[in-house]
Order: C-alpha cells, then sequence, then structure tokens
C-alpha cells in the first residue's frame, strides 16, 4: 500500500504493525507525535499492547527494561534531552542484553536550547552497547524499525532507528507499507530465554558484580557487538526478499568510478544524492557515500566504500567537542590506519541546531573537493561549514 | 579456598544467574586479611562468635572448631573481640 506519512506517522504505523508487548513512553518534540499516534491506538483497539504513560524518560526505559527482562518485545520513542535523561538506563538495557528498539527522532541537545534537527543526541549514546541505526528518508525509518526488532532479537542487543528532527520526522513523503498481517508473521514472536515472571524457573538479574567477575561480563558484551553486522546484513536480505526494498550495510551511491566524494549521515544523505545527480550531468565524478549503521561501526564495508576515492569530504552534524571534528571523521581517520590505500580528508561540521543544508550547499563542497584534488593538499581539516563568522 | 572461575564465554547472556545465587558465592576472596584461630589458646567465650557479621565462626558442640574461610571477609572484627589476655585469634597478610 502507498501512503502519504511524515516520519512520525510512519513509525508509529510501524509499531501498530509490530504491536509490541509493552510500550512505555514520555513524550518530547519532535518525537512526541510518535507515542501520540501509539497511544491513539491503543485506544481504538487496533493494538494489544500494554502502554505505560510513564512521568520522565527515565521511567520509561526504566520500564521497558522491566518488561523486557519478563520476556516482552518492548519498544519507546524519544528525543534530545529525553534520550539524555534515559542514558543511564541505556548501559543497562545493553548490559543485561535486552532487545529493546528506540524510535529516536534526532535533536540536537541542549544548551542552547533548540528543538530541530542535529545528531548530538544520538550520538552522546553511542558508547552505551545500543545499535544504532540512521535513516535517510521516511521510507527507510519505517522499514529499519520493523527490521530493528528483528535485529535486536537475534543480536540480544537493544537498538535505535532514527530519523532527522523535523526533516523526516516532520516531513511528508510517499512510503510504501508492508501489509498489516505480514509485519507480525515476518518477525514471530519474542522467544526470550528466561522470564522474570517465571515463578517456577527464578532468576537474579542485574547482580553485584565486582572485579571478579564484571571484566567478563563486559568482554561477553563487547563481543556481542562484534557479531552484529552479520546479523544485519542476514535480516536486510530477509526483508528485501520478502517486500522487495534492499538495504545495504553502507550505502553507495555512484561511487564506482568517484574521484571525490561525500560521507554523510541522515536526511544529507538524500539532498547529497540529488547534488550528486546534478554534478554528474556537468561530467563531474562526484560520489556519496551514507553511514547507515553507525553503531556498530561497519570498518570493513566503510573501508570498501571510502579507501579508493582520491578526497573524501566527511559531513558530520554533530560535533565530539574534542577539538577532533565530528564522529564520522574521527571514525573513519581510525579505520585508515588499517588502510594501504586513504584519501585526503576533510571534515564539516555542519547544520547545528537545525541549519538547512541545501543541494547549493553541497554543490559548494564538492567544488571545495575538487580544489584539494587539484592542489593535493587539505589547508584545513576541521570546518564549521555554514556558521557565522568564520 | 581457591577456585577456578569461569571464562567470560562460558557465563550466561546477560547476567542472568539462578535463583538463590547467594549460597554459591562465597564472599571469602573479598578477603585480604585472613584470621588465625590457635584452638590451645581459646577458651570458647564464643564473643568472636557472636560479633562476626558473616556467622564465619564455626561452632559445634559448645565449642569453636575453626573459621570458615568460603565466608570470611577478614575484617578481623573476630580478632579485636577476643579478650586481649586470650588473644586466640591474629591476623595475616592473605596469601593469593
Amino acid at each position: 500500500m502507498i501512503v502519504a506519512r511524515t516520519g512520525n506517522e510512519a513509525m508509529a504505523e510501524a509499531m501498530r504493525q509490530i504491536n509490541p508487548d509493552v510500550v512505555a513512553a514520555y513524550p518530547i518534540t519532535p518525537a512526541t507525535e510518535v507515542v501520540q499516534l501509539f497511544s491513539k491506538f491503543v485506544h481504538d483497539g487496533k493494538v494489544t499492547t500494554e502502554f505505560v504513560p510513564a512521568e520522565s524518560e527515565h521511567s520509561a526505559i526504566s520500564a521497558c527494561v522491566g518488561a523486557s527482562s519478563a520476556g516482552a518485545r518492548v519498544m519507546t520513542s524519544t528525543a534530545s534531552q529525553g534520550l539524555a535523561l534515559m542514558h543511564e538506563i541505556l548501559f543497562i538495557a545493553a548490559g543485561l542484553r535486552l532487545p529493546i528498539v528506540i524510535c529516536l527522532v534526532n535533536r540536537s541537545l541542549s544548551s542552547p536550547i533548540n528543538i530541530h534537527c542535529d545528531h548530538s543526541d544520538s550520538l552522546a549514546s553511542r558508547d552505551s552497547g545500543w545499535i544504532q541505526i540512521f535513516s535517510e528518508n521516511t521510507q527507510e525509518a519505517y522499514d529499519s524499525t520493523i527490521m530493528a526488532v528483528k535485529i535486536a532479537e537475534k543480536a540480544l542487543l537493544p537498538a535505535m532507528v532514527t530519523t532527522d528532527g523535523f526533516i523526516i520526522s516532520h516531513g511528508m513523503e510517499r512510503v510504501e507499507m508492508v501489509d498489516d498481517d505480514a509485519v507480525p508473521k515476518w518477525l514471530g514472536t519474542r522467544q526470550a530465554k528466561t522470564s522474570l515472571l517465571d515463578v517456577d524457573n527464578p532468576i537474579t538479574l542485574g547482580a553485584l558484580d565486582l572485579q571478579d567477575y564484571f571484566f567478563e561480563h563486559k568482554r561477553s558484551e563487547i563481543d556481542a557487538m562484534n557479531h552484529v553486522l552479520p546479523i544485519i546484513e542476514e535480516v536486510q536480505n530477509e526483508f528485501g526478499e520478502k517486500f522487495g526494498r534492499h538495504y545495504p550495510i553502507v550505502d553507495e551511491y555512484k561511487m564506482d568510478d568517484a574521484v571525490v566524494a561525500i560521507l554523510a549521515m541522515g536526511s544529507t544523505g538524500g539532498t547529497g544524492k540529488v547534488a550528486v545527480d546534478k554534478m554528474r550531468e556537468q561530467g563531474k565524478k562526484v560520489g556519496l557515500v551514507r553511514c547507515r549503521i553507525f553503531r556498530p561501526f561497519p570498518k570493513d564495508a566503510m573501508l570498501k566504500a571510502i579507501a579508493k576515492v582520491k578526497v573524501l569530504g566527511i559531513m558530520d552534524r554533530s560535533d565530539t567537542m574534542s577539538t577532533l571534528g565530528g564522529h564520522l571523521y574521527n571514525e573513519c581517520r581510525s579505520i585508515l590506519y588499517d588502510s594501504n590505500t586513504r584519501p585526503l580528508m576533510k571534515n564539516f561540521i555542519y547544520g547545528l541546531g537545525g541549519r538547512d543544508i541545501s543541494i547549493e550547499d553541497i554543490e559548494s563542497v564538492y567544488t571545495g573537493l575538487f580544489d584539494i584534488e587539484k592542489s593535493g593538499k587539505v589547508d584545513e581539516n576541521i570546518v564549521y561549514y555554514g556558521v557565522r563568522g568564520e | 579456598m581457591k577456585k577456578e572461575k569461569k571464562g567470560w564465554k562460558e557465563l550466561p547472556i546477560g547476567l542472568v544467574l539462578e535463583g538463590g545465587s547467594s549460597q554459591t558465592f562465597e564472599t571469602g576472596d573479598w578477603r585480604s586479611e585472613k584470621p588465625i584461630w590457635d584452638e590451645e589458646k581459646c577458651t570458647n567465650c564464643f564473643l568472636c562468635w557472636i560479633y562476626c557479621p558473616d556467622s564465619a565462626i564455626i561452632v559445634k558442640d559448645g565449642k569453636v572448631q575453626g573459621i570458615d574461610y568460603r565466608y570470611c571477609k577478614g575484617c578481623g572484627i573476630c580478632a579485636e573481640e577476643c579478650p586481649p589476655k586470650v588473644q586466640a585469634i591474629k591476623m595475616v597478610r592473605e596469601e593469593k
């Protein structure tokens, strides 16, 4: 079925079709609609979900941890400060290996207070042990939400699927929806090995774990991340075969003969592809790489995509506050240490607090990259694109 | 006392423990000092037994039998409470 939906509506529809056992949530702009619409589905009897309207995001994700420990399929949605308030519990969900799924709408973190998109909220949680999947558009947000449930349950790790606040969350787009019946059928029911509510087989969960075993448990969690990419690949292939939409680990666009390329995440991938098409019409050999899975970081697929171009512009909608640039830039510099070939690289921090990035902006980035290709050197490694006063 | 501890690959996923596992959790390995009990000096006054916070003084048939090192955390309270004239318990460095 082809419908017109905003990103929030599409994620709520995906949640309706998934029909989780429990959703515990607290509203926050720009993710409010996801659970607001979902609560209506609960009210109208379209889902059988136990809906818990919590008093804060900390409580919401804590309720998710409890429900997931009981063996339930659990989802929630949040953004920005809400995810920051969940921060403490994110690590617990991952450590307890609970496959909770968050529909996350990317919004900048205070201060200054702002409601628009950048990636500082999700990327501040990058070390929490959650799988992180970024969406380019509404269709992908819808598809990834459904896939994330299967990925999380196979990996026994929690996952967050993100959209860009307002750009995707409130932008109306064409979405191909899967049939209502097909989603639960494809997902099956969650098969949890243990349940806190199983009184005949009592368990202890989250016990104190000191010098003698903490490290071993953490090592096991780290190892779980090593197995996630093959699981994502498998689930994406299954999804593609069943529903006809195929997703890669790293999205490469016109990269086969590209001389210069940009690497981006989220909706900028889509804007960038239009810029690529325009410049290709002028005969310029440009390409685009989009990082779809940020955690775990897809080292091999990313190296394959970026190591062969001459100049790479890395677009980060976030800064690490380390004086070393943005998140993608740092990951790519790190993986390229093991590569025999590496492009000249420049980091463009852009779009903080929702500052618009246009097709023309990205064309100008490409033009700058061609200048680097000609001169063979990068004068300034990290620039703040579109900020006044530079 | 020394028990082989499991490697990370042998552990159940997700910090799940069976119920009642505190009985098998031998907290004696927290110890950095160890009480040594001298049967000949002991007057069986049971002050150590009364004060031990871990019930690690073994008493049988009205007599102190020794120290349960599986649970003794080496706090030294027993040695402190043992009357100065008796001094049947002294603390020594735990050998690892």
